[in-house]
Formats: structure tokens, C-alpha cells, sequence
């Protein structure tokens, strides 16, 4: 199994608000993890802290390590922003930038030093392709981004995490706010996106999780509760409180 | 409390173990019918085949709605999927018995060969097969299951002392040979039923373990 992410006894305090509790999961690589778990429970909080999203928040303990391929991201020494290029992130609501299409994607770029326009017309293409939205948007690049489907939108936020050419991409529930034709197109994508990066999802869509991920972890109250192959989590679950929750009959 | 599935579930469950329990009593009748020639006994059997087909019909419909409303997965998916398996067994059950039935009704009528000796254990021991088969259901009984499905090689051996002893008689005595095909269908069908009742208890291992002769299926 190639690991990509190793999380070792990690655990998350905001303020005397214990969030993470001796957290301890293999991310493997080009696969899809998928985290699920009731509000509250830790599995975003989890999420964020493998780009370090968390640091953002006052009053945040963290302990524990987090290796990306053997390199503890929370050592001093790591610039969290070549990490956050490793490490993307989509978000539940879609968020493009108030600019255009092509800016959206060629933001990212420029940030990391490419000015070149057609190494930048480049990636831009090749992001939306990766996206599965060029066709819908090749005649419109320099249109605002604004103007575009929720649906599509999304695929914009992903093409903009892929124009940076991340190894790992973090998704925090980013079909909740879609209906059901964009959410297969994101769920298509994703089978795609895993081809070449490792995703990692929170969702709290137990079917989209069946569907699209290959691994599954179970968060309950801050405590990563099971951790397997989706398939045999959905089916024969270790844990009473994982099958409670999976089955709906949690609480 | 409990949910509404959890009822949906336990009504499912209710509906499969009332299934099994009519299969239970038409094997036990049809046994009787073979045994004593029980045409009275036969015509119920062949009556009630629609009502054990309308509970099936009614089962499939149940399961197939929980299926789009509540998307069931680990425990509550193989809770369906086991009933929706073996329904079809159990109408096979009552569709073999009353199949046996019909054909005692115009065997009986003029009968001069003698009834073949193991005939009788092979239709007691099948209807045994079924009422452990079905217990091990309703009581989540994984020793008895395997017991079932150990018993299924004692039916077949008796099926074939039937049929040696039926074509001993068929070479005897060519001109019986309508009844000798007759008795020799009834074994058959009660072999069949061996069969049905150990599938019966396959999936009730599936349903406990997700484990179905042998292999994980889910």
C-alpha cells in the first residue's frame, strides 16, 4: 500500500474543547478517502488539518504528527504555502474569485511565479479539461465566473485547486449545495481526479461515499472510530456505532 | 425508539416468516398426501399455490420500496436481499408441492404398483429440512442452518434408492411404466425441495454474515 498520508496520535483542541482524540488513519495514495461522521463529530476538522487550515483559528492545540509522504507537515520549518499547493482544498459552497474564468484558474499560477501566457493558456485548458468543464466554457474564458452554474462553478473551484498542480486534494462536502445532475458530474470527475491525485472528502452523503471512495473513516465525537475499505465498512462494520450511523439508527 | 424502518424491517421479517411457516405446512401436508393417497389434503395444496404466490408478490414489493426509500446498507440490506432470495425458494417449495399433489391426484385413482419403500423417508426428511430450514431463520441459528444443508446429501442418496428401485420395477413390469414415471417425478420433486430448503438455509448464513456458500458476498 503506498501511503501518502500518515496521521499518527493526532489530537485537535480548540481552547478546552477536545476535537480530535488520538486520531490515527493511512491516507493511501490515488485512492479516495472518504470521511463521514454526524455534525460536529471532527471529520472536518480533520480535513483541515492536513493543509493547515486550522491554524487559522485562535486558540488551536495541536499534537500528534501529520506526514505527507514522511514529512511532518506541522514542523516549524514548512511553508504552509507550498504546503497548501500540495495540499488543495474545494469547499462546500462554491467559491469562485469575482473575476474571470481564466483568471480563476490562472490566480493560482501567477501566485507561484508563472507569467508566461501561454505556458499560462496552458494550464488553464488543461485544468478546466481535468475539470470536465472546458467544452462548457472554452468559447467564454473572459466572462466572469460569477455567471456560471452552481454546478459549474464547482468544477471551477476543482480546476482551480488542479491548476497548481497539487499532490493531495481535500474536498469538504462540495456536492452538498448541488442537485443531482451536477453532483454526478463532480462524482464522475472525482473517479477521474484520483487517476493522478489523492483525494480526500468529507461527506454526509453515506451514498456518495459507497459510490466514489475506496477507503472510509467513521468519526464519532472527535474519536476516528473505524477506519476500511468502504465496501467492507458499508457492509460488515467492526463497530455497533458505526453500523448505528450508517443505518441511520444513530442517537 | 424505534424508527420507521425498523418497523418496515420487522413487518418484512413478519411477512418472510409467515412465508415459511405456510411452506412448512404444505410440505408436512403434502408428505401426508403422498403417504396416504390424501386427495382432499392434495386440492388444498393446489389451491393455496396462488395465496404462497400473492405473499411472494406482496414481499418483493415491500422489499423493493425500502430499497428506493431508504437505501439500505450492511445489516439492512442483507435483511432484504435474504428476503427477496428466498422468497423465490419457498414459492419453488409450494409450486414442487403442489406439483406432487396434482400428480397423486390421477396416480391414486389406480394405483397397482407398490408405493416405493423409501419414498416416505425421502418426503419426511425434506419436510424436515424445510421446518429446520426456516427455523434457523427466525432464530438466527447458524448450527442448525449448516445441519440443513448437511442433510441435503441424505435426500439425494434417498432419491437414488427410490429410483433404483422404481426402474427395477420398470424393467419388471413395462406396462406400469405411466405410475413408475409418476412416482419417479414425486421423488424428484421432493429432491428438488432438499434443495430449496438447504438454499433456504444458505441465505439464512447470508443473512447473519454476509457470507453465502462460503464466499463473501456483501
Amino acid at each position: 500500500m503506498d501511503i501518502k498520508i500518515s496521521t499518527k496520535n493526532l489530537n485537535l483542541y480548540y481552547g478546552q474543547n477536545h476535537a480530535l482524540k488520538d486520531v490515527n488513519i493511512e491516507i493511501e495514495a490515488g485512492k479516495i478517502t472518504a470521511l463521514i461522521g454526524p455534525s460536529g463529530c471532527g471529520k472536518s476538522t480533520y480535513l483541515k488539518t492536513l493543509n493547515r487550515m486550522n491554524d487559522l483559528v485562535e486558540g488551536v492545540k495541536i499534537t500528534g504528527e501529520i506526514l505527507l509522504e514522511g514529512e511532518n507537515i506541522y514542523d516549524p520549518k514548512v511553508d504552509v504555502t507550498i504546503l497548501r499547493k500540495k495540499v488543495g482544498m474545494v469547499f462546500q459552497k462554491p467559491n469562485p474569485f469575482p473575476m474571470s474564468i481564466y483568471d480563476n484558474i490562472a490566480y493560482g499560477p501567477r501566485v507561484h511565479g508563472i507569467k508566461n501566457r501561454s505556458d499560462l493558456d496552458e494550464i488553464v485548458e488543461n485544468s478546466l479539461k481535468g475539470a470536465a468543464l472546458w467544452e462548457e466554457v472554452r468559447d467564454r474564458l473572459k466572462k466572469s465566473a460569477l455567471g456560471l452554474s452552481g454546478g459549474q462553478q464547482q468544477r471551477l473551484c476543482i480546476a482551480r485547486a488542479i491548476a497548481v498542480s497539487p499532490e493531495v486534494i481535500l474536498m469538504d462536502e462540495p456536492t452538498s449545495a448541488l442537485d443531482p445532475i451536477s453532483t454526478t458530474k463532480i462524482e464522475d470527475l472525482m473517479s477521474e481526479l484520483k487517476k493522478k491525485y489523492t483525494v480526500v472528502i468529507v461527506t454526509h452523503n453515506m451514498q456518495q461515499a459507497v459510490r466514489i471512495s475506496d477507503r472510509t473513516a467513521f468519526f464519532l465525537l472527535g474519536e476516528m472510530v473505524e477506519f476500511g475499505k468502504t465496501e467492507d465498512l458499508f457492509s460488515m462494520p467492526k463497530d455497533k456505532r458505526t453500523e448505528d450511523y450508517i443505518t441511520g439508527r444513530f442517537g | 425508539m424505534r424508527n420507521k424502518f425498523d418497523i418496515e424491517l420487522e413487518d418484512l421479517n413478519l411477512d418472510l416468516i409467515r412465508m415459511g411457516a405456510r411452506a412448512e405446512q404444505t410440505i408436512t401436508k403434502v408428505v401426508k398426501v403422498i403417504e396416504n393417497c390424501d386427495e382432499a389434503g392434495a386440492r388444498e395444496i393446489i389451491e393455496d399455490d396462488d395465496l404462497v404466490d400473492a405473499m411472494a408478490r406482496q414481499i418483493e414489493s415491500r422489499s423493493m420500496k425500502l430499497i428506493m426509500k431508504q437505501q439500505p446498507v450492511a445489516k439492512d440490506l442483507r435483511i432484504i436481499s435474504t428476503a427477496l432470495k428466498m422468497i423465490t425458494d419457498i414459492e419453488r417449495i409450494c409450486d414442487q408441492a403442489s406439483d406432487i399433489s396434482e400428480i397423486t391426484l390421477s396416480v391414486c385413482k389406480e394405483i397397482t404398483i407398490p408405493r416405493p419403500q423409501h419414498i416416505s423417508k425421502m418426503g419426511r426428511t425434506t419436510a424436515q429440512m424445510v421446518h429446520m430450514a426456516v427455523d434457523s431463520y427466525v432464530h438466527r441459528d447458524m448450527g442448525l442452518a449448516e445441519e440443513v444443508i448437511g442433510m441435503d446429501n441424505e435426500v439425494d442418496r434417498l432419491y437414488d434408492v427410490v429410483k433404483t428401485e422404481l426402474l427395477d420395477m420398470a424393467i419388471e413390469d413395462r406396462e406400469k411404466i405411466d405410475q413408475i414415471v409418476d412416482f419417479l417425478m414425486i421423488a424428484k420433486y421432493l429432491e428438488r425441495i432438499g434443495d430449496h430448503a438447504e438454499n433456504i438455509a444458505e441465505w439464512a448464513v447470508f443473512s447473519e454474515t454476509g457470507v453465502h456458500k462460503d464466499r463473501r458476498i456483501l
